[in-house]
This record gives structure tokens, sequence and C-alpha cells, in this order.
């Protein structure tokens, strides 16, 4: 029996989270705690604490003690609707809605899919933190004749250490990488870590031609994407052609707590950034389908 | 209403063109004939909704779809037309911009338009991409603006030539609703970057569509085939007669049970139905006068090359009638759903049906057929359909996501020989991801989709990066200020959620087929 991963969602057609289309397994937990963050359910591991149980308007909740007479949420998908109701219940944010998947479970469920997509990625939360998952599901899809075609890439948040990356890396095809601040206090703000690890992965895989994407988050007076902008596009610049740089407005949905009352970033915004960032010969550019 | 009334009404509507009035004139007048001969059992049904002869006239003086050999029309030129033999490509597309005209359909402009890319290439030999280019693109302008009909369709595909190229940029730059297009797909001929390029064209522009073309050739002889209107396959040099639809939903009421539905209402209300594709067919054949006319005697189109359409319709609701399902809508989302389209018993359910049809249609022998049968067809729906959903489609509003879509209905492809179509609805972000929307083309026809359509729409629901949100949720959550508490994924949300309905509506594929007023 190989490694076991804790799943947030699994999302069977996506089309932006890397190069054609997708499967894309957002795993839970994450070592960040953006203030900003869209989805804050999916940082923290649910501890079967039952409070949630109760809320469940349609009983698709239940704690049962496990083999060890540990108690454990148990979460039938087939009845909830996804009200969402425990999301909000919850005292850590964090949410019951989790499933465990093995790697042959995992490779089934791609399986089903494997006409309609191009490749898989592993999103989170922070996907790297189950790593020794991810490595399993990727080297057994590279060593699998009907599915060696499609591409593996992780979307991080680029904390993994340069040794974490270097074991993956005979199986990863490529990387989508935020980079969420330039200055090192700006980005401890935003999100409780250094951004120093994050410049090294950056570092790292655009040296291995494995950097897909790295993606900018825009908070107006937050964040000092508009502040930094000769240093960043000098940054950027230095980079592969090849690397897509996509520029994320930050928007209020999903956020709680005092990210609240951010400004969220416009289109206009959004537009003069871009436009200064290409003035200083940053190419490759994607920007928001959608301002929300 | 009295007719003279109508006819009134119609000569003074303010919004219709005179063109338009004089066809609706033209179908009161029919309307006005005596119905063919049919029999009582016949008639109530078809009063009853159950069976439906798509408005197609009292007395059918034209086929419902007609499929003229235009290669054969600009090698020959046409002694009725006074054309000589196409010379080059200006002659041969001011001669189907005159043949055109002479080619009737149901709605009275042509459905078919042909095989465009094969036949005209013969005739851009040594000119030069820029060339083609521009002179197809005045066709183009030229189809829209004087046949406005967004049933005319053209084929392209499946080898790789200039002017199948030249065709899918014009249609990409221009957007026009006319003329529809079909892409043939053949994964043994079509190289990868060609099909990516009319993915790509889906996603500017909803076409073409793109036809599964080993499937389709494989129904039909060595003379080919054609793919017009809204997904018809046709015989090529033939075409369908006329078109009469079951009303699958009326027909799973009229059942006790489910053996009762297979065993004894099914095959009557076929039996009806056929009764209905005898009379017309009978009298199209052999009291019109079609078949004399020049497209006959030139040899463009032959007569034993037409065939009946058994339309059906219908299929989702009368599989949850049958087992008994409640409605389905946001009131009622049953978990697991047992409704068609999501649960695996109803989808197999469904295809039982479908085979049950297949079976019918390919035992039963017709007089004025496709080797002596009719063709069974998945039909689009039209304008008056209420609360029935076309063909063997999800209905609109509760589909499952692309993939789980495409892998319910699958099965149903191989059994509609004249047709079939299941439109997927692909939320915006595919648009700037062309590669996407080409996979999933591919694993559709992979699973034996016979045509793959796709619209790409704004939805309500839209992906973004890591998670799923609800457009209107947050519409109401910016008008809301900064509340603090996360209203929005509260109960109320939930209940006002109508997620189910937010996909966007596909219209309907026919016009209404007679003046309603």
């Amino acid at each position: 029996m190989g490694r076991v991963a804790t799943v947030n969602q699994i999302i069977p057609f996506s089309c932006v989270d890397g190069p054609g289309s997708r499967l894309v397994i957002f795993l839970q937990g994450c070592n960040f705690n953006c203030k900003n963050c869209h989805n804050p359910y999916t940082i923290d591991m649910c501890d079967s604490c039952g409070d949630c149980v109760a809320t469940c308007p349609v009983n698709a909740l239940s704690l049962n003690l496990d083999k060890q007479g540990k108690s454990k949420i148990v979460w039938d998908s087939d009845k909830c609707t996804q009200c969402d109701i425990c999301l909000s219940t919850c005292p850590k944010q964090s949410s019951p809605k989790i499933r465990q998947y093995s790697v042959e479970q995992m490779l089934e469920l791609i399986r089903r899919q494997v006409h309609f997509i191009n490749g898989i990625t592993v999103s989170g939360g922070e996907a790297t933190l189950q790593l020794p998952f991810i490595i399993e599901l990727f080297q057994a899809i590279k060593a699998s004749d009907d599915l060696s075609h499609l591409s593996c890439m992780i979307d991080s948040n680029g904390y993994l250490t340069e040794g974490g990356w270097q074991q993956v890396m005979p199986y990863l095809d490529g990387a989508m990488i935020d980079l969420k601040s330039w200055q090192e206090h700006t980005h401890r703000y935003i999100t409780g870590r250094d951004n120093h690890r994050v410049f090294s992965s950056l570092k790292l895989l655009a040296a291995e031609g494995k950097l897909y994407e790295i993606r900018l988050l825009y908070i107006p007076k937050i964040s000092d994407i508009d502040s930094e902008v000769n240093a960043i596009a000098g940054y950027l610049t230095q980079l592969p052609d090849s690397v897509r740089v996509k520029l994320n407005a930050f928007q209020h949905h999903g956020v709680t707590g005092e990210a609240r009352l951010w400004d969220t970033c416009s289109e206009q915004q959004m537009l003069e950034l871009a436009a200064r960032l290409t003035e200083r010969g940053v190419g490759n550019l994607v920007l928001p389908n959608v301002y929300l | 209403m009295t007719v003279k009334n109508r006819l009134a009404q119609i000569t003074r509507d303010p919004n219709l063109s005179p063109k338009q009035k004089s066809n609706f004139l033209a179908l009161e007048a029919e309307a006005s004939l005596p119905y063919m001969a049919i029999s009582d059992a016949v008639s109530e049904a078809k009063n009853s909704g159950i069976i439906c002869d798509m408005f197609e006239g009292n007395a059918p003086f034209k086929p419902r779809y007609v499929l003229p050999d235009y290669a054969k029309f600009l090698q020959n030129g046409s002694e009725y037309l006074e054309l000589s033999p196409a010379q080059d490509l200006d002659e041969a597309l001011n001669a189907l911009t005159i043949i055109y005209h002479h080619v009737p359909s149901v709605t009275n402009i042509p459905v078919y338009l042909g095989q465009l890319d094969d036949i005209l290439l013969p005739f851009c030999q040594g000119l030069e991409p820029e060339a083609i280019y521009r002179k197809l693109k005045l066709f183009w302008i030229m189809l829209d603006r004087t046949l406005p009909d967004a049933f005319m369709h053209v084929n392209i595909g499946p080898t790789d030539n200039i002017v199948c190229r030249t065709i899918l940029r014009v249609d990409a730059e221009l957007k026009q609703i006319a003329p529809n297009l079909t892409f043939m797909y053949d994964p043994e001929i079509t190289p990868d970057e060609l099909l990516q390029v009319a993915a790509s064209n889906i996603c500017e522009c909803s076409k073409p569509h793109i036809a599964n073309y080993p499937l389709h050739a494989n129904s039909f002889d060595d003379k080919g085939f054609g793919i017009v209107s809204c997904y018809n396959s046709l015989p090529l040099a033939g075409g369908a007669n006329t078109l009469v639809r079951l009303n699958l939903k009326q027909v799973a009421l009229k059942a006790s049970s489910v053996g009762d539905f297979f065993t004894q209402v099914l095959p009557h209300y076929c039996q009806l139905t056929y009764e209905l594709i005898d009379a017309r067919a009978k009298f199209l054949h052999e009291e019109s006068n079609f078949f004399n006319s020049f497209l006959v005697k030139e040899g463009l189109i032959e007569e034993s090359r037409f065939a009946p359409m058994f339309g059906i319709y219908g299929m989702a609701e009368a599989v949850n009638i049958l087992q008994g399902s409640p409605d389905f809508n946001e009131d009622n989302i049953d978990k697991p759903s047992s409704h068609y389209g999501h649960n695996a018993a109803a989808n197999a359910l469904g295809h039982k049906i479908s085979k049950a049809l297949d079976g019918i249609v390919k035992s039963t022998q017709v007089k004025y057929g496709y080797n002596g049968l009719a063709l069974l067809h998945s039909q689009g729906g039209i304008s008056i359909d209420k609360d029935v959903t076309p063909g063997v489609r999800i209905p609109y509003g509760t589909e499952p996501n692309p993939i789980a879509h495409i892998q319910a209905l699958a099965e149903h492809h191989q059994y509609y020989t004249s047709g079939i179509s299941d439109i997927l609805t692909i939320d915006e972000t595919v648009k700037a991801n062309p590669q996407a929307m080409m996979q999933l083309c591919k694993g559709a026809l992979s699973l034996g989709f016979r045509e793959f359509t796709a619209n790409v729409a704004s939805n309500d629901l839209v992906r973004v990066t890591g998670y799923m949100i609800k457009l209107s949720d947050i519409a109401s959550f910016k008008a809301e200020g900064s509340r603090t508490n996360t209203t929005w994924l509260g109960a109320e949300a939930a209940q006002n959620t109508k997620i189910l309905e937010r996909q966007p509506r596909v219209v309907a594929h026919e016009h209404t087929p007679a003046y309603s007023k």
C-alpha cells in the first residue's frame, strides 16, 4: 500500500491550472497563512472536533470512532449539498469535506478522464506539504504506458526546499509559483513567512527549465508589486522567455479577517501595472479574465 | 381567427420583411389545404403532441433537406441554369451563388452548401493564398447577407488544404451567424495542428462543429454524406424527404410500467410515426412532382437517396418519468441523484431506449427510404417546445461537468445515424486555453460522439484558480458592502443559489415554424 493524500477537492476539467485541460487535485493543508487567502478552509487540517456535525442540514457529517478509538469526522459526499455551512461553523476555518486517496485510487480516477485531459496539476492548500505522495503519483503516471503522455505540474507557494524540489524534479513537467511580494517584510506581513525560499525555488525551477508560470498577486497599497515595479521587472526579464507571468488581481471573495478591509484591485489598476511591466520589457504577461 | 384575418395580420406585421411575409403567407395557403389521409389514431397522436410533423405543411411539395452534388454541378455546368462548367474559382463561386437559390428546403433556403474545400480546391491551383482569402471572404459575406439563415451549412475537412484553412480563418474573422460550419475530423487524416485551429475557432465564435468523420462515413455508402442544417447527417446527392418526431416524454406518460413502455407503448407510437412518415413521403414522391426538377434530371440528386428522418426528443423526461423520479430543480436536489444525466441506472435506461428505437428503425421498411429504411435522428428541438428537452440531451441548467456530461451520453451516439447533437457548455476560462477545448473534443469523439459542439459562455459559475465562484453571489456580496460575517457561505446563500439553473440557455434550433401571434 502506497502513500495516501489528504484531498480537499478534485476538479476533473480545468482550463486555468497549467497548459491544456487538466485534472486538478487540491490537497488540504498550507504552511502559509495569507491574510488574503481566498479559500482559508484549505489551510488547516480538520481535527475532528465535531462542531460542524450538528449544523449540517442534511446529516452528511458524522463523528465516528476509528480503529484506534480516536474520533473522526466522516463526510458523506452523496448526501452533501455543498451548502458550506460546515465551513462557516468550523472554529479552525478548516473543512470536514476532505477525503483520503491512495496513489492507486488516484490513478483509477485519472484513467477515467484520460481521453479528456492533457495532464494533471496538484494544487492546494500547499501541494508540496504532501510531497512523498506527489512523487509516488507522478512516478506512477510516468511509468504507465497509458498515462505517461500526461504532463505533471505542481501549483505551489514556492516554500519547498531545494532538496524537496530535487526529489520531484525527475517526474515534474512544470510548476506554477506564487510570488506574493517583492520585499521580504511585505511578504512576511501578508503570508506569515519570508520569501527567500520562494526566490530559491524560482531560481532552481527556472534553471531546470521547469518554471511554467510565475504568479504575482497585486493588492493595491499592500503588496509592493507596483512600488517595486523596476526591481520586479528587472527580475522577470532575467527569467527564461518561456515563463508565463500571470498577474492576479486581489478581490474580497472568500476572504475573511482584516484583508476584507483592503482595497481590491480594479481592472484599470491591473492594466496600468501591466503597461508598466511591458514598458520595462516584461513579455508573456497573462492578465485576469474577469475581475470580481 | 379566420384565415382572412391571419393573412391580413401577416401582411401588416411591422416586424417582418416582405420576403418573410411572402413565406408566412405561403405557409398559411398550404395550411388551408386538406391534410393528407391519415388514420384517426395518427391524427389523435398528432393533436395530443405525441407525434409532431414539424410544420412541414399539409401538402409537402419540397423535401425537408436537399443535398445536391455540387462537385458534379461545377464539373458539368447546368443546362437548366444555362451555365457552362466552371473554369476558375470566380466562376465556381458565381455558379454556386446561382444554384443555391434553386435548392429548396423546409426553410425555403438551402440547408446544404456543400463540402466546400473539396469542391473548390481544384479551382484554386495557381492562386496566391491572399487571392483565395479575398474571394472566399466576399463569398462568405454574400452568403450571410443574401441567405440569412443559420441552418445553411458548409462542410470542410477532414483533409488539410488551403481552402479549409482559409474558410476557418474567414469564419473566425467575420463571426457571422451564417453559414453554419462543420469541420470533419479523422484522426488518421487530420493533423492535430489543424484540429487545434478549429478548436480555437470554437473559442472565438462557437463554430465550427467538429464531426466524427469515420463514424459518419461508415454510416453511408461510397457516394458520401453531408451534414446540413443543425446536425443532420444525410446521403449526398439525396437528403431527407421528411422529418417526423416522436415525443418520448408523452410516450412515457402513456406507459404503465417500464415493461409496458418497451413492449407495448413505444412500438405502438413508433408504428403511428411510420404511418405519418409514409403519408408525407408518398405525397412528396408521388403527387408533388418535385422529382421532375432539373436537380434530378441533371443528376445532382437521386430520388432513391432520400430518406425520412425518424426523430425523437424528450429522452431525459421519459427516463425520469419511467423511473418515477421527481422533477429536477433547485428545491429538490436529491442526493445521490436518480436523474437522467446524473445517475448510472437512469443513463442505462436511456441507452436501452435508444437501442430499442434503433432496432425498430432498422427493421421497419418504408417505401421511400435510404436502402428502404428511415434514419434515426435525435432531434434538437423547436422554439415551441415547453418543458421537454431536445433529443437525448441532459436538461438545460442541470448539466454535470463537461466530462461527466460526455460520459453520460456517448453511448447514445452510435444509434443516431442521421444526427445527434449534445451541446457542451464550457465556461469562459477555456477562451484563454484552446488546447483544452481540443482535448475535450478529442475525448468526446474517441468515446463515440458523432459531433462535438461547445458553447463557450460566461457561466454564472466561474472557475478561478483554486476554487469555483458564483458571479451572482459576488454581485450581492459586493452590494452588501463590508459585512464582517461570511454570509456568502451561509444557508441563505445556499438556498437562494439557483446554481442549477445558471448554465447559459441554449436557444431552440429551428425557427418558430409557423406564424404565431
